[in-house]
This record gives C-alpha cells, structure tokens and sequence, in this order.
C-alpha cells in the first residue's frame, strides 16, 4: 500500500468514487477503475452507498423500534425521553404544516428526518477510517487497494437522494390524483393559473414547479453533503504537506466538524419539512 | 457520480422503511405518550379538586369549630346559671331548715318551761301543804279537809 507516492488529485478522485458493482464485458464485478465504473451504465449498483445507507437505516428503525416496544406511559427513562423528543419534535412539525388526515406523512416525515441525519453523520467520521479500513482489508484478501473505492456518507451520493426524491415525488402525484381525481389533477397542470386559453404556458409553469420539487429536493441535500464531504478531503490532504499544516488541518476539521453537525441537521430538516408541505399541497383540493 | 440501480435500491429501502416505521415504530410511541399526556392530566386535575376540596373541608372545619365554641359558651352560660340557682335553692331550702329547726327547739323549750314550772308549782304546793299539815296537824283532818286542800294545791 503506496499512499504517500499518490497525487493529491488522485486522492480526491479516489476518495469521490463509489465501489460499483456491474457488468463489465459482460462479466459481473467490481469496477477497478473510474472509466470502468462509468461504462457500466445504469444496470450497476453503489456497494458502498447502498450499505451504508442500509446500515443508518436499520440503526434508525432497531433504536426507534426497541423504544417503542419497551415504550410505558409511566415516567420515561432517558432513552425513551429522548427517542419521544423526536417524534414530538417530528409530530408537532407536522401538525404545524400537514392540516389533513393522512397516517403516512408522520411515520415518513420521521423516516426522512432520522434516516438522512444518520446518513449525513457519517460525514463526520474523519473520511480516511473507514475507506483506510476498507482498503486494507481488501490488500488482506488479496485484492488491488488502489481499486477498492470506498464512499462512506450515501448522501454524498446522487442515487441515494435521488432515490428518495422521487419515492417522494410518486407519493406527492399518488395522493394528488387520489385527493383531486385524475381530472383534477391534470385540470391544477393544465388550466392553472391562466385559465384554459394560457394551456401552454400552464402547462410550463406548473410542469416546472411539479417536476422541481423531486430535483430541488435531492440537489439540495446532495449538493451540501457533497460540497461539506469535499472540504473534509481538502482538510485532510494538508495533513500529507507538513506538521504546521497538519497542526492547522487539524484544527480546521474540528472547526468544519462542529459547523458540518449544523449542515446535517439542517438539511435533513429541510428535506423532511419540504416533504411535509408538498404533502400537504398534495392534499389541498382549493383550486 | 454515476446515475445506476443504486437510484431504484434506494426507493425500495425508502418504502419499505416507511412501511415498518408506520405499522411497528409510530403507533407504539405515539400511543404511550398520548396516554401519558391524559394520565398527567388526569392528575394535574385531581391536584386541583384536591385542593379545592381542602379548602373547601378547612372552611368547614373552621365553622364547625366556631360553631362548637358557640355551643360551649351557651353550655358554660348554662351551667353557671344553673349552679346559682342551686345555691339559691340551697339557701331557701337551709333557711327553712333552720326556721324549723328554731321553732322546733323553741316549741320544746315552752314545754319543758311548762313542765318546770309545773313541777315547782307542785313542789311548791307539796312544800306549803306539808307546812301547813305542819301548821294544822291537829286541827285539819287530811281526809276530811281534802277537797279544800286539792283547791288550794291547785291555786298554787
């Protein structure tokens, strides 16, 4: 394992693919290189991301399922204090921008916000352990640590907030066409705000707002991890220039660190609340 | 940064999530901390009729108090009354006693005065009869003279 003889724009590269499973020369394995990865086009799948999202995911459900098994209407332990500050947090945001009856948008809203601040908290693992980690166990087994790529923080990838996007987007139009009928709904695209004689410019204008709120939705989020995990990576190549760098890398992580655990809880508010209003818009059946 | 399955694995998890959390997470929390709310305020409730109703028995407790010093003075007023009266009785029923005690003694004192003087009376007549017997002896027969004799015993 050569690390130190790699350039700094190798390590970002490096530190930015995700261990893609996929056909390549219609064999099925692990891309070894960017170029690979990239031409195993759609019919491929993020390893890493999809396990770390996986990972969060069950993190997320086991804590909140044994809370609310072990769950008692006498005075609360800790752990239940704690687990039940959430969902008030959740339930109250809901209730605040979600005024009709749906039983799905809570338990969603709470998926979304615990799921996404999990995922977004991997980003403060300091980025080389775990693909440091992953690297040497693949060199253990035998295999080429320069190929095993290894993304931590599945927010920091398009698919995954993607994906999410637009599991929420089929729920907005599921609930659009069952609240307002498929003629209401295609009549709020197509005859408003202009009346029927503007339909092409109705159908612009709320063609864009309706197919940006999935887009809006998983750019944001990616775009913040993304940018947030970068910085993490130009903080760490100072580590390899000189101790004064390092000393001062150092301090620096600690610093974005502390700003980042701001960046992960916001966005995953942002995301949960904007799924709550575009339920809610969902179910509004006024125009 | 490529667009692959990973897009349609994520959805699946995304749904399958929302599934577990909606039928086996959210009911459960939700639930207890619902019935905890009305079991607090059930109890902040019962709190305040609680203390209304100590108010209201500690006003009760007062009239009642009040109410029996009522009665006490009126029992004292009473019996202080009552306790005078039977001194007073006393009194009469003493004064009467002794009124009769009085016209008892006095009513005996006359007799035995009676009695003296009728003793004397009869001494006085035995002594005059024997110095007369004395005196007459020779003249006056007892038995003959005995009537004139009982007349003047008897003025004596």
């Amino acid at each position: 394992m050569s690390v130190e003889t790699i350039t700094s724009s190798e390590y970002i590269k490096h530190h930015l693919q995700n261990l893609t499973y996929g056909q390549v020369d219609g064999q099925w394995q692990f891309a070894h290189t960017a170029e690979q990865a990239a031409s195993m086009g759609f019919w491929s799948l993020n390893v890493d991301s999809m396990f770390w999202s996986l990972v969060t995911g069950l993190i997320f459900y086991v804590v909140f399922r044994s809370a609310g098994k072990k769950a008692t209407t006498g005075v609360p332990s800790g752990f239940q204090n704690f687990i039940e500050m959430v969902i008030e947090f959740i339930d109250f945001s809901v209730r605040d921008s979600f005024k009709h009856k749906n039983k799905l948008v809570a338990p969603m809203a709470l998926t979304i916000f615990a799921w996404i601040f999990l995922m977004n908290a991997m980003d403060l693992i300091a980025v080389d352990w775990l693909p440091q980690i992953a690297a040497m166990s693949v060199e253990a087994m035998g295999g080429d640590p320069h190929s095993a790529f290894f993304k931590v923080v599945p927010s920091t990838d398009p698919n995954i907030t993607f994906g999410m996007a637009i599991s929420i987007f089929i729920l907005i139009v599921y609930y659009s066409i069952k609240h307002k009928g498929l003629g209401g709904f295609f009549a709020e695209i197509l005859f408003h705000p202009f009346g029927k004689w503007g339909l092409p410019a109705n159908l612009l204008l709320e063609g864009v707002a309706l197919i940006s709120k999935p887009i809006s939705l998983a750019l944001r989020l990616f775009g913040n991890m993304y940018a947030g995990e970068i910085i993490f990576i130009l903080i760490a190549i100072m580590y390899s220039v000189g101790i004064g760098f390092g000393v001062f890398g150092g301090l620096l992580q600690v610093g974005w660190a502390l700003f980042h655990i701001l960046i992960i809880t916001l966005q995953a508010f942002i995301f949960m609340t904007l799924t709550i209003v575009y339920m809610d818009m969902a179910h509004d059946n006024e125009h | 940064m490529n667009i692959n399955a990973t897009l349609i694995g994520q959805s699946i998890a995304f749904f399958i999530f929302i599934y577990m959390v909606k039928q086996y997470v959210w009911p459960p929390l939700i639930a207890a901390m619902e019935e905890r709310q009305k079991r607090i305020e059930a109890g902040l409730l019962a709190a305040e009729r609680g203390l209304s109703e100590q108010a209201e028995a500690e006003q009760r407790a007062q009239e009642l108090i009040s109410q029996s010093k009522d009665q006490a003075a009126e029992i004292i007023a009473n019996a202080s009354k009552q306790a005078s009266n039977m001194v007073e009785e006393a009194k009469d029923v003493a004064v009467q006693a002794a009124d009769k005690v009085k016209a008892q003694a006095t009513a005996e004192l006359e007799q035995d005065k009676a009695r003296v003087r009728n003793e004397l009376q009869e001494q006085v007549s035995g002594l005059v009869m024997q110095g007369v017997n004395a005196v007459l002896s020779k003249e006056v027969d007892s038995k003959t003279h005995k009537d004139m004799l009982a007349k003047l015993s008897q003025t004596l």
